[in-house]
C-alpha cells in the first residue's frame, strides 16, 4: 500500500482537529508513522527513511500537531538511535514511545569538567552492587537537564582498564534524589545548560545500554547521530542564519557598504553550498549510502553561523552596540531567530564547541575519512587510574 | 526558488561512464606522458581524444542520437569533465564537446547540424568557440570580428581555448544586421591560429585572426546572443565539475604523500597542523561536489534556477581548485616545486580555470542581481 494511503487511512480514523494532541501523537506512533524507518511496533514500518518526509507533509497538510521536535532534539536525535541499536526489547518498548511523543524529555550526561574533547578520560564512577549500580560524579554542559525525565549517561565501571575500555552506558532517571541540577550561565546571559551533580544515584542494571565495558562504542552511535542531528536538517534556500542577514540587507539599504556587500555575497554562496551539501547528504542517506558528510555539515554550519552573525552586528552599525537582554533565564530550547543580533553573535560561538569542537571534528575527518595517522599518544594503553591528571 | 528536486547523486550509468573514462585515462594519460608532450609542437593528445570520442562516445554525450550522439545529457558530460580534471588530460573536450557543441545545438541551424555535429560527436573533427576563454556568461556580444556583406569575416579574437586543435571555429561576428554566429573552417583562406605561450600547459590558448575568410552563418541577431549565452553558461557550469575532479586529485595525492613522507621520526600526516588543513580542504571539496552536481543537473533539466546554480558552482569550485593545487604544492615541500612532479600541471590548470568563463568574484557579483542582494546605492 502506498504510504500516502496509509496516512489517509490513519487520518480517517484519527481526526487531528478533534482529538487531544497527546492522544493523536500516541496513535500516530502506534500506527508506525512516527519514524517510518524504525521497526514495526516501535513507531515505524521498516520503510526507507526518505518516506518520512512524505508522511510529515501529508500530516502537516491535514493540520495535525507535531511532536515539537526542537524541544526534544536530544531524545530524537541521540537517545533514540542508540536505544534502537543497543537497547533490549524491554528498553525499546518502555522508552521510545514517550520519547517520541515528547511526554518524556531526554538529556545527555557525557561531558565532565575534566573530560571535554578527551571524553574517554571521564571519571564519573558507577559501581555494581547486586543488580543496582551506584553512580557518583559530576557532568557539565547538559542542555535540558532541568526539564529532562531521563538521561543517557556514560560512566567509568573499570578504572583498571585503559580509558576507552572501562566505560559503560546507562539510562539515568533524572528524578532520582541523588541528581542535583544547577544552571550554568553562559556568555549570552541565559543558562541553556547545566551542571549535574550525581551523588549515590541508583540505576538498575536493567537500564544499562549495551554490555559492561562497551560504553565507548555505544557512545559513538550517539555522537555520530548528534553530528547529523545538528548539521543535517532539511533547509530551504536562505533557511538558516543567512536568511536573517539577507532580510536585514534587503530592508535597510542605508546600512549597505561595498565591503559588507562582498562579504555578504561570499557568505551567501557558502550558505548555499552548505545547503546543497546537506541536501546531497540527505539523498545519500535515503538511498542507504551514508557518507562522512555529517561531520562536514557541522563544521560548515558552525563556521557560517559565526561569520554571518558577526557580519550582522557590523551591518547594524550603531544599533549593534546594544543587546536585547542579559537577564538570566533557563530556556527550554535555543531560538536564534527570537532574539537580536548580539545574542546570535554570542550564541553562535558555541556552535564550534558543542557536540564535538571543530578541532576534534577536523581530527575525525583527517583520521577516519582521509586515513591520516593519529598524533602519537601516551595515554591510550595506560590503565585509566594511572593517567596523569 | 528551485522548483523540482535536483538529483545531486550519480546514477549507476554515470558511475560506469566514470570508470571507463578513468580506466582509459589511467592507461593512456600518465603525468609523465603529459609532461613529455606539453612542451612539444603537439601539446594535445589527439589519439587519446579519438579514443575518448570514438570508443567511449564521450564527445557526443549531449548530442541527440539523430546527429550521431549518445542522446544523454549534460549530467554525463559533467562526469567526463570530472575525470578529465582529475587527469589534466590534454584533450580539447571543453572547447569542442562542451562549448562548441552546446553552441551548435543552441543555434538550431537545422540545415548545418547534420553535416557538422556527427563529426564532432565521434571525434573525427574538433571545434572551438572563438571567444576569449575568460569570457563570462552575461558578457556583451564580442565585436572583434566583422561580417562583410559578401559573407566573409575579418577581425581578431584572442585567448581562445582549444583553437589550435580545432578543425572548425565557431565565430561570433557583427554584420550590418547585428550579431551573428558563423562556422569557419580552420583551413580556410585568411585564417591564422597562433598558439600563445600559455599559463595552462595542458589547455593552451590561441589568438585567431580572420581576413576575408569565407564563413557559413549559423545564427542571426534573433538567436545568436542567446545561443552564445547558453554555451558560456554551460561551459561555466561544467567547468565546475572539472575543477572538482582536479581538486580531488590534489587532495588525494597530498594525503597519500603525507602518509608516506616521514620527518621528525613520524609520518608528516600525523601532525595536527597539517591534518586540519587537509580536513578543511576535504570539507570544501565535499561542498564542491554538491555545487557542481547541482549545476550539471540544473543545466541538464533546464531548471529555472540554472543561472544561480552555475554562479554558485563557479564561485565555489573556481576558488577551491586553486586552493587545492596550492596546498598540494606547499604540502609536498621541495618536490612540489619541481618540474618533474605533476603538481604544477594542476596548479596551472586550476589558476587558468579560475579565470575561465568568469572568475569566482565575477560569479559572486552576478548573484547580487540573481538573488536580490543589491549593493550600496550610489
Amino acid at each position: 500500500m502506498d504510504i500516502r494511503d496509509q496516512v489517509r487511512d490513519f487520518l480517517a480514523e484519527h481526526d487531528p482537529t478533534e482529538s487531544d494532541r497527546l492522544d493523536f501523537l500516541r496513535a500516530r506512533f502506534d500506527a508506525g508513522l512516527a519514524w517510518v524507518h524504525f521497526p514495526v511496533g516501535l513507531g515505524g514500518l521498516g520503510l526507507p527513511r526518505a518516506l518520512q518526509a512524505v508522511v510529515d507533509a501529508e500530516l502537516a497538510a491535514a493540520g495535525a500537531p507535531d511532536n515539537d521536535p526542537r524541544r526534544i532534539g536530544i531524545g530524537l536525535g541521540m537517545a533514540a538511535p542508540t536505544i534502537l541499536r543497543y537497547g533490549t526489547e524491554e528498553q525499546k518498548s518502555r522508552f521510545l514511545r514517550p520519547l517520541w511523543t515528547g511526554e518524556e524529555v531526554w538529556c545527555q550526561l557525557f561531558s565532565e569538567p575534566g573530560a571535554g574533547s578527551d571524553l574517554a578520560a571521564l571519571g564519573t564512577r558507577a559501581v555494581l552492587d547486586g543488580d543496582t549500580w551506584t553512580v557518583d560524579g559530576q557532568k557539565v554542559w547538559t542542555s535540558s537537564a532541568h526539564t529532562a525525565r531521563w538521561a543517557i549517561l556514560i560512566a567509568r565501571t573499570d578504572p583498571d582498564l585503559p580509558k576507552h575500555r572501562g566505560i559503560t552506558y546507562f539510562v539515568c532517571d533524572m528524578t532520582d534524589p541523588g541528581v542535583d541540577v544547577r544552571p550554568l550561565r553562559q556568555i549570552t546571559g541565559e543558562a541553556e545548560f547545566n551542571e549535574v551533580f550525581l551523588t549515590g544515584v541508583r540505576i538498575p542494571d536493567a537500564h544499562r545500554l549495551g554490555a559492561v565495558g562497551e560504553g565507548w562504542q555505544v557512545a559513538q552511535t550517539t555522537l555520530n547521530n548528534e553530528r547529523v542531528a545538528i548539521g543535517g536538517q532539511a533547509m530551504p534556500r536562505e533557511g538558516g542564519m543567512i536568511g536573517v542577514v539577507a532580510a536585514t540587507w534587503r530592508q535597510r539599504p542605508e546600512l549597505r557598504s561595498h565591503e559588507l556587500h562582498q562579504r555578504l555575497l561570499r557568505s551567501w554562496t557558502d550558505a548555499e553550498v552548505a545547503r546543497l551539501t546537506g541536501e546531497r547528504l540527505r539523498q545519500q542517506l535515503s538511498q542507504g549510502q551514508p557518507g562522512p558528510e555529517g561531520a562536514a555539515m557541522k563544521l560548515a554550519f558552525a563556521r557560517l553561523a559565526q561569520e554571518l552573525s558577526g557580519l550582522e552586528v557590523e551591518l547594524l552599525g550603531e544599533e549593534g552596540l546594544g543587546y536585547d537582554d542579559w537577564t538570566m533565564t533557563r530556556p527550554e530550547l535555543v531560538d536564534f531567530n527570537g532574539r537580536e543580533a548580539g545574542y546570535r553573535y554570542l550564541r553562535a560561538k558555541g556552535n564550534s564547541i558543542e557536540g564535538g569542537t571543530s578541532e576534534i571534528l577536523r581530527n575525525i575527518i583527517a583520521e577516519r575519512v582521509l586515513g591520516l595517522p593519529s598524533e602519537p599518544r601516551t595515554d591510550k594503553d595506560l590503565p585509566w587510574k594511572e593517567l596523569p591528571r | 526558488m528551485s522548483t523540482t528536486q535536483p538529483d545531486l547523486l550519480y546514477s549507476e550509468i554515470e558511475e560506469e561512464l566514470r570508470s571507463s573514462v578513468r580506466a582509459l585515462l589511467t592507461d593512456h594519460c600518465p603525468p609523465s606522458a603529459i609532461l613529455a608532450r606539453c612542451e612539444s609542437a603537439r601539446p594535445y593528445d589527439l589519439g587519446l581524444w579519438r579514443s575518448l570520442a570514438a570508443e567511449l562516445g564521450a564527445a557526443g554525450l549531449q548530442v541527440p542520437e539523430e546527429y550521431g550522439g549518445a542522446g544523454a545529457s549534460l549530467r554525463e558530460t559533467a562526469v567526463v569533465m570530472e575525470e578529465l580534471g582529475r587527469s589534466v588530460a590534454p584533450v580539447p573536450f571543453l572547447g569542442s564537446a562542451v562549448l562548441a557543441t552546446t553552441l551548435l545545438l543552441a543555434c538550431g541551424a537545422a540545415e548545418l547540424l547534420p553535416e557538422l555535429l556527427p563529426a564532432l560527436a565521434d571525434g573525427t573533427r574538433t571545434a572551438a568557440l572563438a571567444v576569449p576563454l575568460s569570457t563570462a556568461p552575461g558578457a556583451a556580444f564580442p565585436t572583434g570580428v566583422r561580417a562583410a556583406a559578401d559573407g566573409t569575416l575579418s577581425g581578431r579574437l584572442t585567448s581562445v581555448a582549444d583553437a589550435s586543435a580545432a578543425d572548425l571555429l565557431l565565430v561570433p561576428a557583427v554584420g550590418v544586421d547585428g550579431p551573428g554566429l558563423y562556422a569557419v573552417e580552420a583551413a580556410a583562406a585568411g585564417v591564422r591560429v597562433v598558439r600563445r605561450t600559455s599559463l595552462d600547459l595542458t589547455r593552451p590558448v590561441s589568438d585567431v585572426t580572420l581576413e576575408g575568410t569565407p564563413a557559413r552563418k549559423l545564427a542571426g541577431p534573433e538567436t545568436a546572443p542567446a545561443a552564445l549565452e547558453r554555451a558560456l553558461l554551460t561551459g561555466a557550469g561544467l567547468l565546475a565539475s572539472e575543477q572538482l575532479g582536479l581538486a580531488e586529485w590534489c587532495l588525494g595525492t597530498t594525503v597519500a604523500y603525507l602518509k608516506e613522507r616521514r620527518q621528525f621520526g613520524r609520518a608528516l600526516g600525523s601532525f595536527q597542523a597539517l591534518k586540519h588543513r587537509l580536513a578543511d580542504l576535504w570539507l570544501e571539496t565535499v561542498g564542491a561536489r554538491a555545487a557542481a552536481r547541482y549545476a550539471a543537473d540544473a543545466l541538464a533539466t533546464g531548471s529555472p534556477d540554472v543561472a544561480v546554480a552555475v554562479a554558485v558552482a563557479q564561485a565555489h569550485c573556481g576558488a577551491l581548485a586553486v586552493r587545492a593545487a596550492e596546498e598540494c604544492v606547499q604540502l609536498h615541500g621541495g618536490i612540489g616545486m619541481t618540474w618533474e612532479h605533476p603538481a604544477h600541471l594542476y596548479l596551472k590548470r586550476a589558476k587558468a580555470d579560475q579565470l575561465a568563463l568568469g572568475t569566482p568574484g565575477h560569479h559572486r557579483n552576478a548573484l547580487a542581481a540573481l538573488v536580490d542582494l543589491p549593493g550600496p546605492v550610489g
